[in-house]
């Protein structure tokens, strides 16, 4: 058992991540990531969002009557976004600012909504909080490599700490703007994607359709 | 004990916990107390942590005005530094201070959409639609008394946002200290970089108005006729900002906007 509920933790990370697997919460994989502070806390609030999500729909599932269950699902979500919201409001304005919409947009993050439905709703309260908390921490740990990224190369520094002095500041470094608009992450997340199916074969979808070799007559 | 005599055991709770989840009562019973429960959560949260977050977006508030003025000091209590400051509600139109409002309680947001306190604008520039006829602004005085800094709001549209800001000028009314801008969603990178401090640097020392008060700051690529003096070179790949800037800044400091008090503030009546 114990061995089981380590593995739920560690493989969303790489095995079966919600990004680069699943593909899901790339919208707000795009919008967050061009400063690793910002990834960071939208990190930590989806995998809290996520973790007490599945814990609290698991613990009343069997009273969830099938017609309103992702009504259900939501309201529940929702609650605790605003909660994440307001505790973000009240204790770090700074970050709050800077992330603004996207907290609220958690609700709508694909990952929270895919674990209730898929494990949470079919799984004990304990196991689905270990697999909220893994599916959060695998979208957290893309989020952390495209925000290195981004920022590193887009603004010369990382969590806000000047790494590569930019020419802006009278330093050498000309940054890359394009890393630090949205489309950028699509390009970035795309390469994560490459590399992690390179690395692991097995995560490469079987093609949908069959080439057809021509035949010798 | 059969399975009978099980059920029968049953308190009415258990049995109607028991009942299968599709049913009607059931599906309305879920529904109802989930968003009683949700709900109750969800304000008590919001009552509780409103005195802190109102307490954090007006400390941010703060800190910007103390920013503009130069004299934030990260190692000092933002409420006592912000002690320094006069507040004063001021008539644009007439360009005179009134006390028609409480200070501590005019909000400057709310004014520019009541009715009562603000005008729709034909010939809005800014963008902004409707312009309040009060607005909050902040006197730095001298050691003697005196004027030595006003702190003055303004807002307009660049690109994707509102910017809202606050300039500081000196004594005469003409003279730029500062710049800055404390809420927009301006491209990072491009239009949101107004909030670099080497940008921000280049406006002080610059003036508004030449010799013969006609206003001639601009915020654009080429240097204007009147000379460097008025000019601030605009943002590279950030055009629409940079007009937007240019835009609001010429409307707040023109006969809409607060050359009336300016005018009042020269000729030393304030």
């Amino acid at each position: 058992m114990a061995h089981k509920r380590r593995e739920m933790l560690i493989d969303p990370l790489v095995d079966n991540n919600p990004i680069t697997l699943q593909v899901l919460g790339i919208c707000s994989a795009l919008a967050v990531t061009s400063s690793l502070q910002v990834a960071f806390v939208m990190a930590i609030a989806v995998t809290l969002v996520t973790a007490f999500a599945s814990l609290f729909i698991s613990m009343i599932r069997s009273q969830i009557p099938g017609s309103i269950r992702i009504i259900v699902q939501m309201v529940i979500i929702a609650s605790l976004v605003i909660l994440v919201d307001q505790v973000l409001k009240a204790f770090a304005y700074e970050i709050s600012k800077t992330l603004s919409v996207f907290v609220g947009l958690i609700i709508t993050n694909c990952i929270v909504m895919g674990r209730a439905e898929a494990f949470a709703m079919k799984n004990g309260p304990i196991d689905s909080f270990i697999d909220g908390v893994g599916n959060g921490l695998g979208y957290g740990l893309i989020l952390m490599l495209v925000g290195v990224i981004r920022e590193l190369f887009g603004s010369g520094s990382l969590f806000g700490i000047t790494i590569l002095e930019t020419v802006n500041n009278g330093g050498w470094y000309v940054p890359n703007g394009m890393l630090l608009l949205p489309p950028s992450a699509f390009f970035i997340i795309g390469l994560i994607i490459w590399a992690f199916r390179t690395w692991k074969p097995g995560q490469v979808e079987e093609r949908e359709y069959k080439i057809q070799t021509v035949e010798a007559h | 004990m059969s399975d009978n005599d099980l059920n029968t055991n049953k308190g009415p709770i258990r049995r109607f916990l028991d009942a299968p989840a599709d049913s009607v009562g059931k599906t309305v019973f879920v529904a109802v107390t989930l968003c009683l429960v949700a709900s109750m959560i969800v304000s008590a949260a919001a009552v509780a942590l409103r005195p802190l977050q109102e307490v954090n977006a007006l400390k941010d508030k703060q800190i910007n005005i103390l920013q503009v003025a130069g004299i934030y000091d990260p190692n000092k209590d933002v409420v006592e530094s912000f002690q320094a400051f006069e507040p004063r509600i001021l008539e644009l139109e007439t360009g005179t201070f009134s006390d028609a409002f409480d200070v501590a309680s005019f909000d400057d947001r709310a004014a520019a959409d009541d009715p009562a306190t603000s005008v729709a604008l034909d010939e809005d520039p800014a963008g902004i639609v409707r312009q309040a006829k009060f607005v909050t602004v902040y006197l730095l005085r001298d050691d003697a008394g005196a004027i030595d800094k006003v702190i003055l709001p303004i807002h307009g549209y660049g690109l994707w946002s509102t910017l809202y800001g606050f300039i500081a000028l000196e004594e005469n009314g003409n003279d730029i200290f500062a710049l800055q801008f404390y809420d927009h969603a301006e491209t990072p990178g491009l239009g949101a970089e107004v909030d670099n401090p080497r940008w921000k640097s280049l406006w002080n020392g610059k003036k508004l108005a030449d010799e013969n008060g006609n206003l001639q700051i601009s915020v654009t690529k080429a240097v204007p006729a009147a000379g460097a003096d008025y000019h601030i070179d605009a943002l590279a790949g950030a055009t629409l900002t940079t007009v937007g800037v240019h835009n609001l800044l010429n409307f707040w400091m023109g006969e809409s906007g607060y050359a009336p008090f300016l005018a009042n503030l020269k000729a030393g009546d304030i």
